[in-house]
């Protein structure tokens, strides 16, 4: 599977508990739209660091690189 | 105004700090920094166009908003038209929006634009709204009869509204979540919260020159209280949406030169994750404060390196009251399970199942006497009834906690735990009818339990326990589904686990005790 289609499903499973591909927007704020809130953004780090083996420095832990799908991929392809 | 009139209202706290200090930032949202001139003119504008729309004395305004200036501004502009104003948390699902709406009969809608296609599917049917506002981006608004928050506040006229409010009114209804599933909006008139907010700014020792820092909800009273007691100072409110991203709010924080951390142990339990992965010190920080759940003794050790400075605040409190009770922070070594005593001006006791104080070291349910009582439930006479119990002085109340105590010889208070079955999970109180209710809706679900199991970052977890009628064909993603659509983020459960059948006791009623 591809990156980005791994960290929708995830997003979808774990936080709109649905694989309706429609439900997420790769733009939309998580945050804003409810979609995670603040202990979620944890579980995400967590996810991104065990399938990408990347590090998220407490430094990056910021909307620019984790607020929305467009921004988390950003941050990964940054990251490798 | 002039100088020797006393305060009696909330919103005269803006009146005086704009006065004071005309240039002075009050507010720094999202890092936007606005002065008291600014935050009073848009408030006495808003007012103004509150008024022209019809909203009268004792009117129900709700705020369904995220942290933003628009909620700051509207919080007093409401008060400043003479109306009641009922905030509401921005992650409340439509079925409890349209309740609470409905409950309080609102006259009035502030909200953000992010969130108008959950407030515009309920519109239609609360008939008692007058006026609907929202902020953020109009062009997601495509009806005329909701007005942008802008436009609303363009109106010329800086003065305050003229209007009657003396400070026996209501000042704001404050929905919390109550143990019988729907929830219960506690009344606070100028006259309690104005006292509350002078006992706390008492005992935490503010001044003007404090720079408080606000992660947690405006819908939340601890939240909301932060603003209450920076304005009423004059002192610097530095208000972000969530705690989300601590590396932003550890920029603001340095920023700024933040001076008071308001914190519940979540927000803690992260802080002292990141500080075991990178060391954190903020020495400007001079106060900590925690409430909401108890502060693990092992926490302080952590929370004293990364804020070397501080004085720590372990507090106990209920919406009901706003605040019971507080630790001095000089004791926090010497009693670290203690909540302390009663806040500046008010009285606790701890009472026996008959009514009488118990000694020193034994367990009853603590009641609470003073100035910043709630009047009562609003539409619950006999709910109020059972919380707000007779005291000694003709017509007065006693707050009933409907929670256990202990006191040791010298007055401080530890608390033992809840009389009801209410959960706390994240410093937020979920009512497990609630969560159940919402199970029971869906087609093919038999029985449903929900507990509270223990858990390191959220203080208590929500689980269910669900009886699937197995036919159906009904799977447990699709109640999680049901679940996010209808519940607050922190309600829903995080554990699910199916089963054959729940517990029964003699009389047939679910059995929660040996769930775990």
């Amino acid at each position: 599977m591809e990156l980005r289609d791994k960290l929708r499903a995830f997003i979808l499973e774990s936080y709109l508990f649905t694989d309706d591909q429609t439900q997420l927007d790769d733009k939309a704020s998580f945050l804003q739209s409810g979609i995670i809130d603040s202990t979620g953004i944890l579980e995400l780090i967590f996810f991104l660091e065990e399938q990408y083996g990347i590090k998220v420095a407490d430094e990056e832990m910021i909307p620019e690189n984790l607020d929305s799908v467009d921004n988390v991929m950003k941050f990964v392809s940054s990251k490798k | 105004m002039g100088k020797i009139k006393p305060q009696r209202l909330l919103h005269e706290g803006l009146h005086l700090s704009a006065a004071a200090y005309p240039g002075k930032v009050a507010v720094i949202v999202e890092g936007k920094p606005y002065t008291y001139q600014a935050l009073s003119d848009a408030v006495n504008r808003l007012a103004n166009y509150l008024v022209e729309q019809g909203i009268k004395r004792g009117d129900r305004c709700a705020i369904y908003m995220d942290n933003t200036w628009a909620c700051v501004v509207s919080v007093y502009a409401i008060l400043a038209a003479g109306a009641v104003f009922v905030i509401i948390n921005p992650q409340t699902k439509k079925d409890k929006l349209h309740y609470v709406l409905t409950d309080c009969s609102a006259a009035a809608l502030i909200s953000d634009t992010h969130l108008y296609s959950v407030f515009n599917s309920v519109l239609a049917d609360v008939t008692s709204l007058r006026c609907v506002i929202a902020s953020g981006d109009e062009n997601i608004i495509q009806d005329s009869t909701i007005v942008a928050f802008d436009t609303a506040i363009a109106a010329a006229n800086t003065d305050s509204p003229k209007v009657a409010t003396i400070a026996s009114d209501i000042a704001a209804l404050i929905y919390t979540s109550g143990s019988t599933g729907n929830p219960k909006g506690v009344i606070h008139t100028h006259l309690s919260m104005t006292f509350a907010l002078n006992s706390l700014i008492e005992y935490l020792r503010l001044s003007p020159d404090d720079r408080i820092l606000v992660v947690l909800p405006l819908a939340f009273d601890y939240g909301l209280y932060q603003l209450l007691m920076s304005v009423q100072l004059g002192a610097t409110l530095v208000l972000e949406r969530s705690f989300a991203f601590p590396a932003v709010i550890f920029k603001r924080m340095k920023e700024f030169e933040v001076s008071v951390f308001p914190g519940v142990p979540t927000i803690y339990s992260m802080l002292i994750a990141a500080h075991g992965r990178s060391v954190l010190e903020f020495p400007a920080i001079k106060r900590v404060t925690n409430t909401a759940a108890a502060l693990p003794s092992e926490y302080i050790t952590a929370l004293k390196q990364i804020f070397p400075s501080a004085l720590i605040y372990k507090m106990y409190g209920q919406t009901e009251c706003k605040r019971v009770c507080y630790l001095e922070p000089e004791l926090a070594d010497k009693k670290p399970t203690s909540v302390g005593k009663a806040i500046p001006g008010t009285e606790v006791f701890i009472l026996d199942k008959q009514g009488n104080q118990v000694k020193p070291g034994e367990a009853g349910i603590l009641h609470v006497r003073g100035p910043h009582l709630m009047l009562g439930y609003w539409n619950l006479p006999d709910a109020t009834n059972k919380t707000l119990v007779d005291g000694n002085l003709p017509r007065e109340k006693y707050l009933c906690t409907h929670d256990w105590f202990k006191m040791d010889a010298d007055g401080d208070l530890y608390f033992l735990g809840r009389s009801d079955d209410i959960i706390k999970t994240r410093g937020e109180k979920v009512s497990p009818i609630e969560v159940e209710n919402i199970i029971y809706a869906i087609k093919g679900v038999k029985e449903v339990a929900v507990i509270g199991v223990a858990d390191d970052l959220l203080g208590q977890a929500v689980k269910c326990f669900v009886a699937l009628d197995s036919s159906s064909g009904l799977d447990l993603l699709h109640i999680k589904k049901v679940c996010a659509a209808n519940l607050e983020n922190f309600m829903v459960p995080k554990y699910f686990e199916i089963v054959e059948s729940l517990p029964k006791t003699n009389t047939g009623k679910i059995d929660k005790k040996d769930l775990k």
